[in-house]
């Protein structure tokens, strides 16, 4: 399965970062890069529950293929969410269950935003992004 | 100016944490340990562990001499004198949901239980609770501007209908002593039971349970730089017998059938199961371990660094504190800087803090804030933690801003 076109161009600059530094200015131009989300995505019934920030999550099968938008009121997150949709957008249902997401974020560096004491949220992204992708 | 910690190298983790580039200045979460407990437990275990009030072998007998000594140390800690018991449970939540369940049946409906706004939830859901199952009223005593209970207000909303008031002696989010004599002298003009939350309180300072007159004193272990899983309730004499038994089994019984049962009088009526015997062991050595300092200094010292961490948050821009912290803590945000952002950088920079809510949710909605950073000290850290601290925080704001 090859990857999509986002997901190469954000392992080629991640995986050359040096240093903490570089890869919190990274994520956060990545965050600023995710498009803006809708007021009438924005509502309690997209938000996902157990961040410190506020995020929220949307997904719809379009064609047969996934298109997950989301956003956040943090910069760090919003930049790690948008890693998250270069990895995914775009698959189909199939594909989408056979990636294996804390992987990616390993192969990017960022493995250890996924450790269960985080309370930044990303754990609580994919889980609510495996209940959408049932 | 260097404040040094005399204690630093007492507590061996400190310096582990050091080579993994982790200053640590979550304390009011939990601490670190002295090598005195560290070698209590290791002696517990390596020469024979063994269960406690129940054997007439030799190693229960040692364990039990050991635990009922850690017992009389705690008293001595408190001056409990013989004013009161001490019973340990398995924390300080766990010594609050005690009282909140076996002070149960004082409460009819319509009765009143007086808590702060600014308590952790551990001393506030189980009052919460018991006010549902009995029809009671949670009535919550209003902060001032400085984070101090409001003593006006509360004489306002302490009065007959009051059966208990329960509040923290020293706030886990605003660092600041809880005016504790007038509320007491309050509670007591109306006949009401009153329980001190010390989980803070207790590590800073020495505390008195005879001279603050209060019914039930309760505290947690691992804050005192203790072992976890244990927490302390101090119950006075006279307000001992309204504590009902709450949890059952082990030998909390004095004589059981199938259909009925006796049970023991405090404190080992009140301790069902085996309780957490190595670590009361060790609470005991980390007593003894802390009444051998000098407590002026050490209170000498957590002041100038509380003075050293406040100083150096005024001086920079756009950091608004939570309330006045008076020692101990202090929390803060950032104007246009999100918390989860500020975490994330400081976490990167190996800077251990607390971000969030701090457990006290509705403290924090108060200030119309979901969370806030909390930077709290022990009597390990030094100025140099501290230094660590700033430049992480000012490279992290550099990035952001």
């Amino acid at each position: 399965m090859s990857l999509p076109a986002e997901a190469v161009a954000a392992l080629d600059v991640f995986q050359n970062a040096a240093g903490w530094e570089q890869r919190a200015r990274l994520l956060m131009q990545w965050g600023d890069r995710l498009p803006a989300l809708s007021d009438a995505d924005k509502i309690e019934a997209n938000r996902v529950h157990g961040c410190e920030s506020q995020v929220w999550l949307v997904g719809a099968l379009v064609n047969g293929h996934w298109q997950f938008a989301a956003n956040s009121d943090a910069r760090l997150i919003r930049g790690l969410v948008a890693l998250l949709l270069a990895r995914v957008n775009g698959l189909s249902a199939s594909e989408l269950r056979a990636v294996d997401l804390p992987e990616w974020f390993a192969q990017l560096g960022l493995s250890r935003q996924l450790s269960p004491s985080r309370s930044n949220g990303l754990n609580a992204v994919l889980q609510r992004m495996n209940e959408l992708a049932g | 100016m260097m404040i040094p910690s005399p204690w630093r190298a007492d507590f061996p983790a400190i310096a582990a944490l050091q080579r993994q580039d982790q200053t640590y200045l979550d304390n009011a979460a939990t601490t670190q340990k002295p090598q005195a407990l560290i070698d209590a437990l290791t002696h517990y275990y390596a020469n024979g562990a063994a269960n406690v009030h129940r054997a007439q072998h030799l190693p229960g007998a040692h364990a039990t001499q050991a635990f009922e000594n850690s017992r009389s140390k705690v008293a001595q800690w408190l001056n409990a004198g013989d004013s009161g018991q001490i019973i340990f449970t398995h924390g300080a939540t766990s010594a609050l949901n005690l009282l909140a369940y076996g002070l149960e049946h004082v409460f009819n409906p319509g009765d009143e239980i007086a808590i702060s706004a600014l308590e952790h939830h551990a001393n506030l859901l189980p009052w919460q609770q018991l006010a549902h199952r009995r029809g009671a009223k949670l009535v919550i005593l209003p902060l001032d501007h400085n984070g101090l209970i409001d003593l006006d207000a509360a004489a306002a909303l302490i009065g007959p209908r009051t059966r208990l008031l329960a509040v923290s002696q020293l706030s886990n989010v605003l660092g600041a002593w809880q005016p504790l004599p007038a509320l007491l002298t309050m509670a007591k003009a109306h006949d009401a039971l009153s329980v001190i939350d010390g989980a803070q309180g207790v590590v800073h300072g020495r505390h008195d349970v005879q001279a603050l007159g209060c019914d039930f004193y309760v505290f947690s272990s691992h804050k005192l730089y203790g072992p976890d899983g244990l927490g302390v309730v101090f119950a006075r004499n006279d307000a001992l017998p309204r504590v009902r038994h709450w949890q059952f089994g082990g030998e909390m019984v004095l004589d059981a059938d199938y259909q009925s049962a006796r049970f023991r009088p405090a404190p080992l009526g009140f301790e069902a199961g085996t309780p957490p015997i190595a670590s009361v062991i060790g609470l005991g050595a980390t007593l003894d371990y802390l009444a051998g300092l000098d407590q002026d200094a050490v209170s000498a010292h957590e002041a100038a660094l509380h003075d050293y961490l406040i100083k150096g948050l005024e001086a920079r821009n756009g950091i608004r504190l939570l309330g006045k912290p008076q020692l101990a803590l202090a929390s803060f945000v950032v104007e246009g800087v999100h918390n989860s952002d500020l975490a994330h950088l400081l976490t990167e920079q190996g800077i251990a803090v607390r971000a969030g809510h701090h457990c006290a949710m509705p403290l924090l909605k108060s200030f119309e804030l979901a969370g806030a950073i909390r930077v709290s000290l022990a009597l390990y850290n030094d100025s140099q933690d501290l230094e660590r601290f700033f430049e992480a925080l000012d490279q992290a704001l550099e990035l952001l801003r």
